[in-house]
């Protein structure tokens, strides 16, 4: 007994072990469900983007690392914004301009806010608003699921005429659910991004409360305008930006209180983008959009503590 | 099994922790541990006042004998655990204050020969105020960890009306069983015992509260207060196993709705919680007439026989430890309590005291503390409904005020939080930190 060597630590004195590793690792499995999906429809292409996007994502986080003088932690968290940008992009898109996306989303919209944690808007998204900006034709072009098959021929996404809206066309909502249609690589099918997304729900890793009051409020509000709410639903990227973005930690509100007010907000946004802003695409800018609101939102959403009587001192 | 509507609907809350419950001695009886050959015996044993040696070195004492006491209320006299001499004092760092105390050092003379217990003709015909008088004399404080004397846990403020008696057996900490063996072992006098706090109280309803996951004392609590002819404000709450169900005021809030005033306890509420450690030591007292000498205390992790053991105070750890076929793997790490509240002990010298439920010998979980990413873990469990990152975050920016306008004071340190949270970081010790400090201040003004 005398030999060993004994540690007074702190309580608690157990750990429940899902760390922040883990957690980033498990969302990059869900996310291989809309990836399988991309690969499925748009074969090489898919594999190459989303490649290049990873590769990068996690070659600017190693050196931004070092620059910092801080330790390279592979926490797939990198992994898990190369995936989610890759996912968002066009099948067609230059490979250089995904170097060029990926280097932004970590150098710029993550570490040089301070890394993990620390970052105000969503990585993958930044980048893609600065590809959007940087790179208009590219970004929108567009074209059928080709699978391996060598010719891509282009076409419209079912978002790109935005008389669309209108259209109460069932026909149409089966390609979408299942991803057979023109767009980006991982934002067609709604049936593997849902599985990638209760797959999440299910390990407690992402609150329902996101997903499921954003898409509630964008079809209610498409509904009150006259319009094809499972349309709304399954065009555009709502589904991926629903489970896997909006939902992301760092940029989302810390209470319930304000992740209710953040998706609501989310819905009316999207939809009213979509609507007056002339921009096809509203779930990417309402994100930024709303990730920019987040720490007010969280000023104005702390929760009401066990045994509040009476508010005796202010808070923060 | 459900008798005459005395075990109500099962209770559970969304806040907590499940925690891997590892009572490895679950089924285990309790066993008496070998009687020490010194004891060593802290004065200060309880959160109120320490008391002043009665006895001085070279005395001889039996078991049972009053070593230590003190004329202020809030205070617990101290015993010998058991017969001898005693040979000196010492000093003995207790780990939840962090203090140094006195203890003296009993020497056995093998005997273990009791003082005369002078238990009531008829424990029926008692006052509460002789109730009161015998469980201050017989030195007992509430067991469930924060060593608060039992008198005056029972004496509330004249203007104060207890409604409600919870019995505490609920044991939310894994590994320990003391309280579960207690149950199931001394049934009949935990409930004794309840029946004279209700004596002493007069509690429109007393509630049993015992975790799911001792099915068999609950089965058993229900069947003995029909064999016990109880009255019938006697009922057992069933609540779903999760951590820290088992504290005062979850217990309060989840049985009855009430919310503990920040910073009061829950008699502020009408209600009073007491352990079933305690409740049976209350039967001892009053009824047998017995000081508070021993205690069962469960000593398990990586032990070769973990057990449950009938302890006298004084014992030092390390003949516990060695009586439980000593320490096994890679163990490094002893903690007294439970783990997740408890402290680390490093001095095995150190003995048993009123307050010591467990012994547990465990690897230490490795601490690498990464930047907050916001993931709402630690506010989800929080039963206190805090928000442990930002309590953290001020703290450890010095920015302590805000901690106190963050309402710090709520939170009893229970370890939820930290138990959560991915980025590993050890949010109680900031809490602690920012609490000393404010307290610092305060004394300070
Ligand atoms: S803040 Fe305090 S009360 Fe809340 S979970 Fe953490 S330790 Fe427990
Ligand atoms: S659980 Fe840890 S990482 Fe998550 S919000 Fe709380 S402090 Fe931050």
């Amino acid at each position: 007994m005398s030999e060993r060597k004994f540690l007074v630590s702190p309580g608690p004195h157990l750990w429940g072990g899902l760390s922040v590793s883990k957690i980033m690792y498990l969302v990059v499995l869900a996310l291989m469900f809309p990836t399988g999906a991309g690969i499925y429809f748009f074969g090489y292409r898919a594999i190459s983007v989303i490649g290049v996007s990873v590769g990068t994502c996690l070659l600017t986080e190693y050196v931004c690392k070092k620059i910092r003088g801080q330790p390279f932690i592979m926490d797939w968290s990198a992994v898990v914004t190369g995936v989610l940008l890759g996912l968002i992009l066009p099948p067609t898109i230059p490979l250089w301009m995904v170097a060029i996306g990926a280097m932004f989303a970590i150098g710029i919209v993550k570490e040089a806010f301070g890394g993990l944690g620390h970052n105000i808007f969503n990585p993958a998204l930044g980048a893609r608003a600065f590809m959007s900006a940087s790179f208009s034709v590219p970004m929108t072009t567009w074209v059928k699921p080709m699978g391996f098959a060598a010719d891509a021929v282009t076409s419209a996404t079912p978002l790109s005429g935005v008389s669309n809206w209108q259209q109460f066309d069932p026909s149409a909502y089966q390609a979408m659910f299942f991803g057979n249609t023109a767009g980006s690589l991982g934002e067609t099918s709604a049936l593997l991004i849902l599985i990638g997304g209760i797959l999440l729900l299910a390990r407690g890793i992402i609150n329902w409360r996101i997903p499921a009051i954003y898409i509630g409020v964008v079809a209610l509000m498409s509904l009150a305008l006259g319009q094809d709410p499972v349309f709304h639903i399954l065009a555009g990227g709502l589904m991926l930006g629903a489970f896997f973005m909006a939902t992301d930690y760092v940029t989302s509100p810390l209470t319930n209180r304000g992740k209710i007010i953040f998706s609501v907000a989310l819905g009316v946004l999207t939809v009213m983008i979509r609507q007056f802003g002339g921009m096809p695409e509203g779930v990417c800018y309402s994100i930024l959009f709303m990730n920019a609101f987040t720490p007010l939102i969280d000023r104005f959403t702390k929760v009401r503590p066990y045994g509040l009587v009476k508010r005796v001192e202010s808070a923060g | 099994m459900n008798i005459l509507g005395i075990r109500l609907k099962k209770k559970g809350t969304p806040y907590g922790v499940k925690v891997p419950e590892n009572k490895l001695t679950a089924k285990k009886q309790i066993e008496r541990a070998p009687l020490p050959e010194k004891a060593i015996l802290p004065l200060h044993q309880n959160i109120g006042a320490p008391c002043e040696a009665v006895v001085k070195r070279g005395d001889k004492v039996l078991t049972g004998q009053k070593i230590g006491d003190s004329d202020k209320f809030v205070n617990a006299p101290v015993h010998a655990t058991i017969s001898g001499e005693i040979s000196g004092t010492t000093m003995v760092v207790n780990p939840p204050t962090a203090q140094l105390v006195e203890a003296l050092i009993v020497t056995s003379d093998g005997a273990d020969e009791w003082i005369k217990l002078e238990p009531p003709k008829n424990p029926e015909d008692l006052s509460v105020k002789e109730i009161l008088a015998r469980v201050r004399d017989a030195g007992l404080v509430g067991l469930g960890g924060a060593a608060f004397p039992t008198h005056v846990k029972l004496s509330p403020p004249k203007d104060t009306k207890i409604d409600t008696v919870i019995l505490n057996g609920c044991e939310c900490e894994p590994y320990i069983t003391s309280d579960h063996r207690v149950m199931l072992e001394y049934g009949e006098k935990v409930l004794s015992g309840l029946n004279i706090i209700n004596k002493v109280l007069s509690p429109d309803n007393i509630y049993i509260a015992i975790e799911d996951n001792k099915e068999d004392a609950i089965d058993y609590m229900e069947e003995l207060i029909v064999a016990m002819g109880l009255k019938d404000n006697f009922k057992i709450v069933p609540l779903k196993s999760k951590y820290p169900m088992g504290a005062e005021k979850i217990l309060t809030k989840m049985i009855l709705g009430r919310e503990v005033p920040i910073g009061g306890l829950p008699l502020h509420v009408g209600v009073v919680v007491h352990n079933v450690s305690t409740a049976k030591a209350i039967h001892d007292a009053v009824v047998e007439g017995k000081p508070f000498v021993e205690r069962v205390v469960t000593v398990t992790g990586a032990v070769k026989n973990p057990k449950n053991l009938l302890v006298r105070f004084g014992t030092p750890l390390r003949s516990l430890i060695d009586y439980c076929g000593g320490i096994e793997g890679n163990a490094n790490e002893v903690v007294l309590g439970g783990p997740m509240m408890g402290f680390s002990q490093f001095d095995f010298d150190f003995p048993v005291i009123k307050g010591t439920n467990g012994i547990i010998i465990k690897e230490s979980i490795p601490i690498n503390e990464q930047d907050c990413i916001s993931c709402s873990k630690c506010i989800e469990v929080c039963p206190m409904y805090l928000m442990p990152t930002l309590l953290a975050r001020y703290a450890k920016a010095g920015r302590y005020d805000e901690c106190k306008g963050a309402y710090i004071d709520d939170c009893f340190e229970c370890g939820a939080c930290a138990y959560a949270c991915p980025a590993n970081i050890p949010l109680v010790q900031y809490i602690k930190v920012a609490k000393r400090e404010l307290a610092k201040r305060a004394v300070k003004k």
